[in-house]
């Protein structure tokens, strides 16, 4: 049977305003997968914990964060804090033994909108071999 | 303040494994201070408890839950408002909101969720190094306000074992010896003479050693 992950795809203000002024349309023209779901942060900084957990709660088969490069954060330290939210859920998936895989970090330049589109092609093309989240009811 | 930290989320699985409703509650006071038991804490162990109970094909219900504290009375009265909602609690207080829990409560199911750990302060963000170990009896007028019982690894109350190299303590290279501390200050404050004044044999009982202590202040009661 086919599988469409769900996907949450977090990202800050800054990486995603290319992506965002390409509309609905523009998107999909591009290649960004439908079955990606953007949430848009004002900052990596925002980015709790508990919020990429809910996403799972919620029934994401993976999720993941886009900011800034590491030095480069608009606002300074918004995405290093963004990537150790990411590490400790990565760390939590590991402990309730599921696929770290699950849940990403990616670092790219802001308004760079085919990386951006790359990022959720990569997840999509990911989450898809690894089938849905154990955390889910209808899986096994 | 007390420091603590988040047990591994299995542990608590294991403890809350036949649990069919559950109350996760958090503290504000110390635990919320080092990141371990806060409210944001508890929405996190939340969301584990129900992913890694979902995972096991097991169904609960978690209710999130946070005092102003959870070592005093008066404060834990506050639990009545989750009344019937759960069966168990999991409590990220330290170590004496779990006892006053199980003091008040006395049969109230309650599991800690936090391995409470020394009391310390926060030596830069995200890291708390141990300070004080509550011996009842404060010695630091004595020793340049640098704690030897807590920071030295052997408790040693005249001077440095022979151990000590370049300022480092021997247990444990990555600290320092915090007796080279105390002689170091000592001199910077003009109070060498300090440290040739002998530490009589301790009695330890202050510190825990006479069993469990309590502190009755005449003024205060009632
Ligand atoms: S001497 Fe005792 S009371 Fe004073 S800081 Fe050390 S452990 Fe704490
Ligand atoms: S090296 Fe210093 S801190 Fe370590 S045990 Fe000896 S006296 Fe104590």
């Amino acid at each position: 049977m086919s599988f469409t992950p769900n996907i949450q795809a977090f990202c800050c203000h800054y990486t995603s305003q290319q992506t965002i002024a390409e509309g609905k349309e523009g998107l999909k023209r591009d290649g960004m997968p439908e079955n990606v779901t953007l949430n848009r942060l004002v900052c990596g900084g925002k980015l709790q914990v508990s919020t990429l957990l809910k996403a799972f709660e919620d029934g994401a088969d993976g999720v993941y964060f886009v900011g800034c490069p590491p030095d480069e954060c608009h606002n300074v330290k918004g995405s290093q804090r963004a990537a150790k939210k990411v590490a400790a859920v990565r760390q939590a998936l590991i402990e309730l033994s599921v696929e770290p895989e699950r849940v990403e970090m990616f670092h790219l330049e802001r308004g760079f909108h085919p990386e951006f589109v790359k990022a959720a092609q990569v997840m999509n093309k990911r989450i898809t071999a690894l089938g849905p989240c154990p955390f889910k009811g209808d899986s096994k | 303040m007390i420091i603590a930290e988040r047990k591994p989320v299995n542990e608590i699985l294991d403890m809350v494994k036949d649990a069919k409703k559950i109350l996760v509650l958090g503290c504000r006071g110390c635990v919320t201070v080092c990141s371990a038991g806060g409210e944001r804490e508890v929405e996190i162990l939340a969301s584990l408890i129900r992913l890694g109970m979902k995972k096991q094909g097991k169904k609960i219900q978690v209710t999130e839950g946070t005092l102003v504290r959870q070592c005093d009375r008066e404060y834990i009265d506050g639990i009545d408002q989750w009344k019937g909602k759960y069966d168990s609690i999991v409590s990220m207080a330290c170590g004496v909101g779990v006892n006053f829990i199980a003091n008040l409560r006395p049969t109230t199911i309650v599991y800690p969720a936090v391995n409470t750990s020394f009391f310390g302060g926060s030596a830069e963000q995200g890291v708390w190094t141990e300070q004080c170990a509550g011996c009842g009896d404060c010695v630091l007028h004595l020793t340049g306000g640098l704690c030897p019982i807590s920071r030295c690894a052997k408790s040693l109350f005249n001077g440095p074992c022979g151990g000590s190299v370049d300022g480092r303590c021997e247990i444990n290279p990555e600290t320092e010896c915090v007796w080279q501390l105390i002689h170091d200050r000592l001199g910077r404050i003009n109070n060498q003479e300090a440290m040739n004044t002998i530490a009589p044999i301790r009695d330890w009982r202050t510190a825990g050693h006479g069993g469990p202590r309590k502190t009755l202040r005449d003024d205060l009661t009632l």
